[in-house]
């Protein structure tokens, strides 16, 4: 008959004496591991807003392993780390400013992601086009010599427009910030994706309003564009005031005013270049659509990008 | 033999004897032994010939079987492997051409307000594509790049049928009852390649982010549902 000790690994061995030892433990080998994550979540949690100590803490955190590459494929992955009731849940508190949360610490707590950012800002540039599209058709369909044409080159200067807004200014901003924080006036910078992560969700508000600017009521358009452009402001300003609080007064006001003023730009950019009505006297129809191609707000589309 | 009997008989007695698997032992009465030859190997070389030899007609007629194949089963889509398994991408290259030269518009001479012209439709389908299924694969899913990419290839067709009826219909004429009839046949078209393709995809993803997966793929198909939609022949 065969040894059935010959047959043993000796992995097992080990696990049996291990439960020899202690018979009431669930056999999990590494049972510190988990405890020392614990302990220093505690510690990131109660921090209030120490954010060179909490940069410090995520640092430790990170390093317990190795952090990937940035030419591997799972450094990538670790910015789409989220579940869709996470996305929902920022999509919700990027609508609805509320003076006690700050969106990066309430909401993202180190945990940035682009999933939001980049598919918001593809979802607009895609919805300013054909929003644009149909709101031509529906001033001119009742004119009997209106020849339809798609009018695709908006959607490439819609995505052009988009994706800079929601990339080039979270970059200058970062990079103010931290020549600020180098000089000592800020208390501290969010990292560079926390605030591509808030700059992405806070354009979420713009793609309701897009749509409902096919109502051809001017009024209401405005209302609309105010509506959108205080609420993510709001975000924006309440999101960035703990960090410039310390600062000079004059440098902080006209850091949150050219935030703002930049928010602005873009809603009434695209107001302009996309929803532009056409003069009611009948010209050419196809002289018209070289017309729309320039309009008179295009030197604000310009500015805005 | 006895003494490691006893030793086993001890050591059980210590230990717990984990599983209970310690006192397991192969009896002596049925045999470990056989035949390690592959009786068809000759065979098989002969068939790696040919299919070296067989006629060009054949190899073709076997690819493009399998291309039906695929398209029969976007056409009527049942939670089956056989896209994901046999994948190939002639199916979606043939599509995307033939979408691409029905949907290129326009006159030369207004080029800034024509339709996409061919590389645009054709620059948008790959690299939609290509793009989502980067976005799948970075929230974790567990298909492979080419299986994705031609799923979503193959699911162009319900919108290639609804292109080529769009242009039989306007052949007609333009016209708000044209316009009717196009925009219910392009819904139906749009909603048909979502579900197909959410039917072999959201699988592989996991459960709580099937949704972050699916809204893409939504979005695809939407943008090219429009290019169809909006196209008007000069």
């Amino acid at each position: 008959m065969a040894a059935p000790q010959e047959l043993t690994f000796h992995e097992f061995e080990a696990a049996a004496d291990l439960l020899a030892e202690t018979p009431g433990a669930t056999t999990i080998s590494s049972l510190e591991e988990p405890q020392g994550h614990v302990s220093l979540a505690v510690d990131t949690g109660d921090q209030e807003d120490g954010d060179l100590e909490e940069n410090d803490q995520t640092q430790l955190l990170g390093g317990e392993k190795q952090p990937p590459n940035f030419w591997t494929f799972s450094y990538h992955q670790s910015f789409f780390d989220v579940d869709t009731h996470q996305v929902l849940e920022r999509i919700k508190n990027s609508l609805l400013p509320v003076p006690s949360q700050n969106f990066v610490r309430h909401c993202l707590r180190h945990h940035p992601d682009l999933y939001g950012p980049f598919w918001i800002c593809a979802t607009l540039a895609f919805a300013l086009a054909v929003s644009s599209n149909l709101a031509t058709v529906l001033q001119n369909w009742k004119e009997a010599s209106f020849s339809y044409s798609p009018q695709f080159h908006k959607v490439t200067v819609a995505g052009i427009t988009i994706y800079c807004y929601a990339w080039l200014v979270p970059t200058a901003l970062w990079g103010f910030l931290q020549w600020r924080k180098g000089v000592g006036e800020c208390v501290g910078c969010y990292t560079f994706l926390e605030i591509v992560c808030v700059y992405g969700y806070s354009l979420f508000i713009y793609i309701p309003t897009v749509v409902l600017w096919l109502i051809p009521i001017s009024g209401l358009q405005w209302f609309l564009g105010v509506l959108a452009v205080s609420l993510s402001g709001a975000v924006l300003l309440l999101t960035f005031w703990p960090l410039v609080r310390s600062d000079t007064r004059v440098v902080s006001a006209v850091l949150l005013t050219v935030m703002v003023a930049l928010h602005a730009l873009l809603a009434i950019g695209c107001k302009f270049y996309f929803f532009q009505s056409l003069p009611s006297r009948s010209i050419p129809v196809t002289q018209a659509p070289l017309h729309q191609v320039t309009p008179p707000g295009s030197s604000k589309t310009s500015a805005a990008s | 033999m006895a003494e490691a009997d006893e030793r086993t008989v001890g050591e059980t007695a210590t230990k717990p004897g984990f599983l209970g698997l310690s006192d397991v032992s192969i009896s002596e009465d049925i045999p470990v032994e056989g035949e390690i030859t592959v009786p068809m190997a000759s065979h098989s070389q002969d068939e790696d010939y040919s299919t070296l030899d067989e006629p060009v007609k054949e190899t073709i007629i076997r690819d493009l079987k399998a291309v039906g194949k695929k398209f029969v089963h976007v056409m009527y889509p049942k939670k089956s492997n056989a896209l994901l398994r046999d994948w190939d991408l002639w199916g979606p290259l043939v599509l995307c051409v033939s979408l691409a030269l029905m949907l290129q518009g326009g006159s030369a001479d207004s080029k800034e307000d024509g339709g996409p012209q061919f590389a645009e439709v054709f620059v948008i389908i790959w690299f939609g594509a290509v793009v989502i299924t980067l976005n799948s694969k970075l929230l974790g899913g567990t298909i492979s790049f080419f299986q994705s990419l031609c799923v979503l290839g193959y699911c162009v067709l319900p919108l290639t049928v609804a292109m080529l009826v769009c242009r039989l219909v306007l052949l007609a004429g333009m016209g708000p009852i044209n316009f009717l009839i196009r925009l219910i046949v392009v819904i139906a078209m749009f909603v048909w390649s979502t579900l197909a393709s959410t039917a072999f995809l959201a699988d592989s993803q996991p459960p709580n982010r099937k949704a972050l997966a699916v809204y893409p793929i939504f979005l695809f198909y939407f943008v090219i549902s429009w290019m169809i939609l909006t196209f008007t022949p000069h």
